[in-house]
């Protein structure tokens, strides 16, 4: 069991040497993300680290109280902004298992494909940005090029490459286009190809090394008091995934492995998103291969809007798509908690109904704020340049951290 | 894969005694209301029952419920490594006593989820080492999740420039 009275990492401060307080950011090249660091120094070695984040915060939550539930899907698209079909699934989920809704089998390995690619992507934004802040650019230039490959996928699939809004309640916007298993196919294959080019240059480097290993070190016993998940809880040897621990979607379907690190430090972390990319890949190709026919939305006319041949010729079409618009659907009185795996962790949405047509209270249970609260303790008694490597890592997204 | 809900609320009402208010389970979900008072024992004894092992805590947060009385709820979402379940907590809390027990002694997570509910909705967690705002600034007026705290208000730090009484253009025209 964690002690909350463990003691703090030491730090030996020389009596003679004053402590500076500097402020680190909001707005600071080497980080990505607006966030300010108070910074005590003893020289170049940080005495205390508070770590201020809400410079992004837009009232997301207070914003979905006052639309319709469809109308909140978009909003979803804004909070991890790098990886948003995970978010759309987990809401659209959680809203589900409100409604008593069980979407159809193609829906869910669509659902499925398209969380994966997006993590990848997720991967490849932080590992990127985290190695050109420690001046390796030219694997900064690589993941934008594999990402590139992905997001052209995104954008024929779903017609946006960022603000993707792409499920529904009940189902998702539009199937896959006929072309997309043999792209993502061939965007892998690719992929697979600038990730070794990444790995040659990065994992074996001396100075890459010495920036990441052993640096931000936290234990399993703090990971898990500090409620942290995903690759930051991974890195720690603690096996948990939502993928596996309550599979969703069908993920028990999907034969892939959990990577797991066993220091806690900043190289585990790296090494294993390195590796879920493969795993995630591995993840996709089984999804495309057992990819069933048949519907991507359930046929209810209470939840999903007709198309519009039927709204244009027929009085049923046309008063239920007034009613969907118009009204909303009606969520049935209640509450509900449900979890999906983001790239950064648990990603998890409380939602209370109160049988109106809107949502009466949702609550995202962001993964990257609760490793912010992680990392003033693990900067504690490491360089100012730590920090850059350490936060890197941490893979904070303001949009999802500030909501 | 854990236990089911019926036998973990059996566990549950084993562990918190006559703290527990109330227990059900929708859609699945084991879900108890606590005594707000008893609250610390209770979640003590959730984390450390090698039955439960309710060791990680996943989310803080509340519900206002405007026009009940208790007006308030803190709902906690606890989860176990070990058995894979999860547990929802909730306490009311009245209008006009908003507090409830800090759980930064038993979870560090607790800190920052904490500082958060005070931020948006005015509920103070009493022995909270740093009860400081953390989305928004410390000069900012009211609780914004609070339903009685309208979607339209502003509160800039800097004034705002009115285009009219300026008589700054936007676009130019023609």
């Amino acid at each position: 069991m964690p002690s909350p009275e463990r003691a703090l990492r030491p730090v030996e401060v020389d009596a003679t040497e004053e402590i500076m307080g500097i402020q680190m950011g909001p707005s600071h090249p080497a980080t990505h993300g607006t966030i300010k660091f108070n910074l005590k120094l003893d020289g170049e070695v940080i005495v205390e680290c508070d770590v201020e984040v809400g410079y992004l915060h837009r009232g997301f939550e207070k914003m979905v109280e006052q639309g319709t539930w469809t109308q909140a899907i978009p909003y979803t698209d804004r909070l991890n902004y790098a990886s948003p079909l995970i978010n759309n699934v987990g809401f659209v989920l959680a809203v589900e298992k409100l409604c008593g809704i069980e979407v159809p089998e193609r829906c869910q390995y669509i659902r499925v494909i398209m969380s994966e690619v997006s993590r990848i992507a997720d991967h490849l934004t932080c590992l990127g940005m985290a190695a050109t802040e420690l001046g390796a650019m030219t694997v900064g230039f690589l993941t934008n090029e594999a990402r590139e490959l992905l997001y052209d996928i995104i954008e024929a699939v779903t017609g946006a490459r960022v603000t993707v809004s792409y499920t529904r309640i009940g189902g998702v916007a539009r199937d896959l286009t006929a072309d997309t298993p043999e792209r993502i196919r061939a965007a892998f294959r690719n992929l697979r190809g600038i990730l070794d080019d990444c790995d040659k240059l990065l994992t074996r480097n001396r100075i890459f090394h010495d920036r990441m290993a052993g640096i931000g070190v936290i234990s399993a016993e703090d990971a898990i008091a500090y409620g942290l998940t995903g690759p930051m809880l991974r890195s720690t040897g603690v096996s948990y995934d939502v993928r596996k621990a309550q599979p969703y979607s069908g993920y028990d379907r999907f034969d892939f492995e959990v990577p797991i690190g066993t220091r806690g430090d900043n190289y585990d972390r790296f090494l294993c998103r390195m590796n879920e990319m493969e795993q995630s890949m591995r993840i996709v190709e089984q999804a495309l291969r057992d990819l069933p026919p048949g519907p991507v939305c359930i046929d209810d006319p209470r939840f999903v809007l007709p198309p519009k041949q039927r709204v244009y010729t027929s009085i049923e079409g046309l008063m239920h798509h007034f009613k969907l618009i118009m009204e909303g659907i009606k969520v049935p009185r209640g509450e509900v908690y449900h979890a999906v795996e983001g790239a950064n962790g648990e990603l998890g949405f409380y939602i209370v109904s109160d049988g109106s047509g809107r949502p009466y209270r949702c609550r995202v249970r962001p993964p990257c704020f609760l490793g912010m609260a992680a990392l003033g303790e693990m900067l504690r008694g490491h360089m100012v340049a730590d920090i850059i490597a350490t936060f890197g890592m941490v893979n904070m997204i303001g949009g999802e951290c500030d909501r | 894969m854990g236990l089911s809900a019926d036998e973990m609320l059996a566990c549950v009402r084993r562990a918190g005694g006559d703290g527990i208010r109330d227990a059900q389970q929708p859609y699945g979900q084991a879900t108890v209301t606590i005594d707000r008072d008893a609250a610390l024992e209770i979640f003590q004894a959730l984390r450390d029952r090698p039955e439960l092992a309710l060791n990680f805590l996943m989310d803080i947060t509340a519900v206002d419920y405007l026009g009940e009385t208790p007006r308030f709820e803190v709902v906690y979402h606890l989860y176990s490594l070990l058995h894979q379940h999860r547990l929802r907590v909730k306490i009311r809390v009245p209008e006009d006593e908003p507090w409830v027990h800090s759980l930064t002694g038993l979870w560090k997570a607790a800190n920052w989820l904490e500082r958060e509910v005070w931020d948006m909705f005015g509920i103070r967690f009493i022995g909270h080492p740093d009860p400081r705002r953390i989305l928004l600034y410390e000069e900012f007026v009211g609780h914004p999740l609070r339903k009685d705290y309208p979607v339209t208000k502003r509160q800039p730090l800097t004034p705002e420039r009115d285009p009219i009484a300026t008589g700054w253009k936007f676009h130019a025209q023609p």
